[in-house]
């Protein structure tokens, strides 16, 4: 084995890496006023994690079947109303014995996701098709069971998670299409494609969501004749996909900007169409340079989609909320226990999606990464 | 000069569109029944038939669409089976047994507190059964009509027990937590000021805050509607060293609502709770109904459709309150089971029990 020469070399990582001492030293302390924030933030944490982790874990009730075993002085979190619950806060008030068709449709949807996300997985073009056009076409089918053999089963029933994750995955699905169509619109030379795409988000954009929710539940039933008004999940979904696209429009828009038109230029001159060029050359680009901001919409939307409790809609919140109002469970730190619940699952998706959306600008930035 | 003129035509045209789409709206549906009656000239058929209309679309839908609120402890809330209970749910459950002879035959849905009367409105849901105070404005301008009251509610004071405070007066110079933007507050400054007594009150903008704030000593009483002080005292850290004084401030009548227009439907709907509140009197509970068909009181016989025609003279079958009463037993057996002393709520009969007991409880006799 012969000797290498090492001299110009960094030292090899492993003894890089000082000791915890030297790295607080270094990082924490090394000033006055660092020194002074680090106490502060100690302190504030010291204020804040016990009690938070001694109200979920170390005096929390964890076994127990009534409401009873969650009374007494001191008692933390009452996870035994969350797990009595769970069934709840999942389907809702879907029919118990047609709960099956609901995990189909789950299992489905992950078995679909899961390679779809996996850049390396095979048969990517099929996988996608599936899961935008003819997954979400099962989903409502065994949903809703309006084909014979399946029974009916209305939207008012549909509750808890399940309801959540359909508003969101529409409004993602739809959003993201319809808000590239829009922010191309909206840059056309045409005129009139010019007008309409800027009025339409223009308006979707100046109106709150709540304002559009109101409006598709409560004063839509108004204009319409007694008994014909859409279905009320139908109305909120399509609200929430208008609203949500008109938002990604702008987003697109910005990553549309963003490439130079050098580009457009040398498309042209390969000869390329119009659609030619948007698709091969400028989307890629412009849609790379967004997916910060594609996420961010997408995660607000996730958690907009609460806002359909207020036109009497169960998503995962209402549902948490409605089940606190079960007499049988009321006990003094129910609300706080479901909300903690709540938050969590809310956080979950939310990060996961953030955390992939970081793993594709990692893979899809490999190039100009600084 | 070219955008003014384009703007203009757009708005004369939104404009437009929007009266086209509001104004029809009310003469129709009040021109649609003078339409059927004038047509209808050829016999009072054709008009029943319109008056029948709200029953005639329940019995081809095959449920009744019953609006109830997103959860009140009591009243109307889901288990975690997610099976309704509460008061205004029983009487849903009672009206489509007396309809269909299934209990089961109604569906919930639930209305916040902003879409309810819409809701009832546009035809969504054919009652309103969600713990709302039948007021004179609700009842006229909104074009409803309530069909009575199931439970009298007024706002009442949760105090400490250890305070010995007895009644709302002995608050004076007290200091009252409350939700601001509500009535509650009204009725707080009406209630003390008539009496020229004083009072502090601390309010808060949602009433978990307001009830954290009693419980942490910040004032010595937490004012809102009785029915809600019950509940709210569960949540407390000690319940039980706390209590709802007997004293109420307020007049709070919660009752169904149907929409206006149709007397057979609102027939139906009073009459079923008419029916539950008669049962109570005559002693006519779930489990004794078969045996009381037998009975030789007369009042029975005629509630329970062994004599006389009533159930027909509404559409529907002779023995429709026996079906009802089955289902959810009579008012005081609805009470117990969902408000009443042996429930974690704990509320005493008070104002709710029968005339003959001390309440205001009264039902018109079926005769």
């Amino acid at each position: 084995m012969a000797m290498e020469d090492v001299t110009g070399r960094p030292p090899p990582k492993s003894q890089m890496r000082a000791s915890p001492v030297v790295w607080a030293r270094r990082n924490l302390f090394s000033s006055v006023g660092n020194t002074v924030l680090t106490l502060a933030c100690l302190y504030l944490l010291w204020l804040a994690v016990p009690p938070v982790l001694d109200f979920t874990i170390f005096s929390a009730v964890w076994s127990g079947t009534t409401r009873d075993a969650c009374l007494g002085p001191d008692k933390g979190a009452c996870w035994p109303f969350i797990r009595a619950n769970i069934g709840q806060f999942v389907y809702g008030r879907y029919p118990a014995d047609e709960i099956w068709r609901v995990n189909v449709v789950f299992g489905l949807g992950a078995v679909a996701l899961v390679p779809a996300l996996i850049p390396s997985a095979p048969a990517k073009r099929f996988n996608l098709i599936f899961l935008l056009v003819i997954y979400p076409l099962i989903a409502l089918v065994l949903l809703a069971g309006d084909r014979p053999g399946l029974r009916p089963v209305p939207t008012s029933e549909w509750g808890g998670l399940l309801v959540t994750l359909v508003v969101a995955l529409t409004g993602i699905v739809v959003s993201l299409p319809l808000g590239i169509v829009l922010a191309l619109g909206r840059r056309s030379s045409m005129p009139a494609i010019r007008m309409l795409s800027v009025i339409f988000i223009e308006f979707w954009r100046g109106v709150p969501l709540i304002t559009v929710l109101f409006m598709a539940s409560v004063m839509l039933p108004l204009f319409l004749p007694e008994g014909m008004s859409p279905d009320n999940l139908l109305r909120c979904l399509v609200g929430v996909a208008l609203f949500s696209s008109a938002y990604m429009a702008e987003v697109v828009r910005g990553g549309l900007q963003a490439i130079p038109a050098g580009q457009y230029e040398a498309a042209r001159a390969l000869g390329l169409s119009y659609w030619r060029t948007m698709g091969l050359v400028v989307l890629p680009q412009a849609l790379r340079h967004v997916i910060p901001g594609i996420v961010n919409t997408f995660i607000g939307l996730f958690k907009d989609t609460t806002l359909v409790l207020i036109v009497g809609i169960f998503d995962l919140l209402g549902q948490v909320r409605a089940q606190l109002s079960d007499p049988s469970w009321t006990v003094p730190q129910g609300a706080l226990t479901a909300y903690i619940f709540a938050a969590l699952v809310y956080w979950v998706f939310c990060f996961g999606m953030s955390q992939y959306s970081n793993f594709m600008e990692r893979r899809l930035n490999t190039a100009r990464e600084r | 000069m070219k955008n003014p003129l384009v703007a203009l035509i757009a708005g004369i045209l939104i404009g437009a569109g929007g009266l086209y789409f509001f104004l029809p709206y009310d003469p129709l549906t009040l021109g649609g029944g003078a339409a059927q009656v004038s047509s209808g000239a050829a016999g009072d058929g054709a008009e029943r038939a319109s008056a029948g209309e709200t029953l005639r679309r329940v019995r081809n839908r095959g449920f009744v669409q019953c609006g109830v609120s997103q959860g009140l402890p009591g009243f109307s809330s889901p288990d975690e089976r997610g099976n309704w209970s509460g008061i205004d749910v029983d009487f849903c459950r009672a009206l489509a047994a007396a309809i269909f002879g299934d209990p089961a035959k109604v569906r919930f849905r639930p209305l916040s507190a902003k879409d309810r009367f819409t809701a009832l409105q546009s035809g969504e849901i054919d009652i309103l059964s969600r713990n709302t105070t039948w007021t004179m404005s609700r009842d006229t301008q909104l074009g409803f009509d309530f069909i009575g009251v199931t439970y009298y509610d007024g706002q009442s004071f949760m105090v400490r027990k250890a305070a010995g405070i007895k009644s709302a007066r002995d608050l004076a110079g007290g200091t009252i937590c409350t939700e601001t933007g509500t009535t509650t507050e009204l009725n707080l400054a009406d209630y003390f000021r008539s009496r020229g007594l004083s009072y502090k009150v601390l309010s808060f903008e949602k009433n978990e805050e307001a009830l954290v704030a009693y419980d942490r000593g910040r004032c010595d009483a937490y004012t809102t509607d009785a029915s809600g002080l019950y509940a709210q005292r569960l949540k407390l850290t000690d319940a039980d060293a706390n209590m709802v004084l007997d004293d109420v401030i307020s007049k709070e009548p919660l009752g169904p609502a149907v929409r206006q227009g149709d007397p057979q439907w609102e027939d139906i709907a009073r009459w079923t709770l008419n029916a539950l509140l008669n049962a109570e009197e005559l002693g006519i509970t779930s489990d004794n109904v078969d045996e009381m068909l037998e009975s030789g009181n007369p009042r029975v016989r005629r509630l329970l459709g062994r004599e006389g025609a009533y159930g027909e003279a509404v559409g529907l079958r002779p023995d429709w309150a026996a079906y009802a009463i089955r289902a959810v037993g009579n008012y005081g057996q609805m009470f117990e089971r969902n408000v009443g002393t042996e429930t974690p709520l704990g509320i005493k009969r008070g104002l709710n029990a029968l005339w003959s007991d001390g309440g205001v409880q009264y039902a018109p006799p079926v005769r």
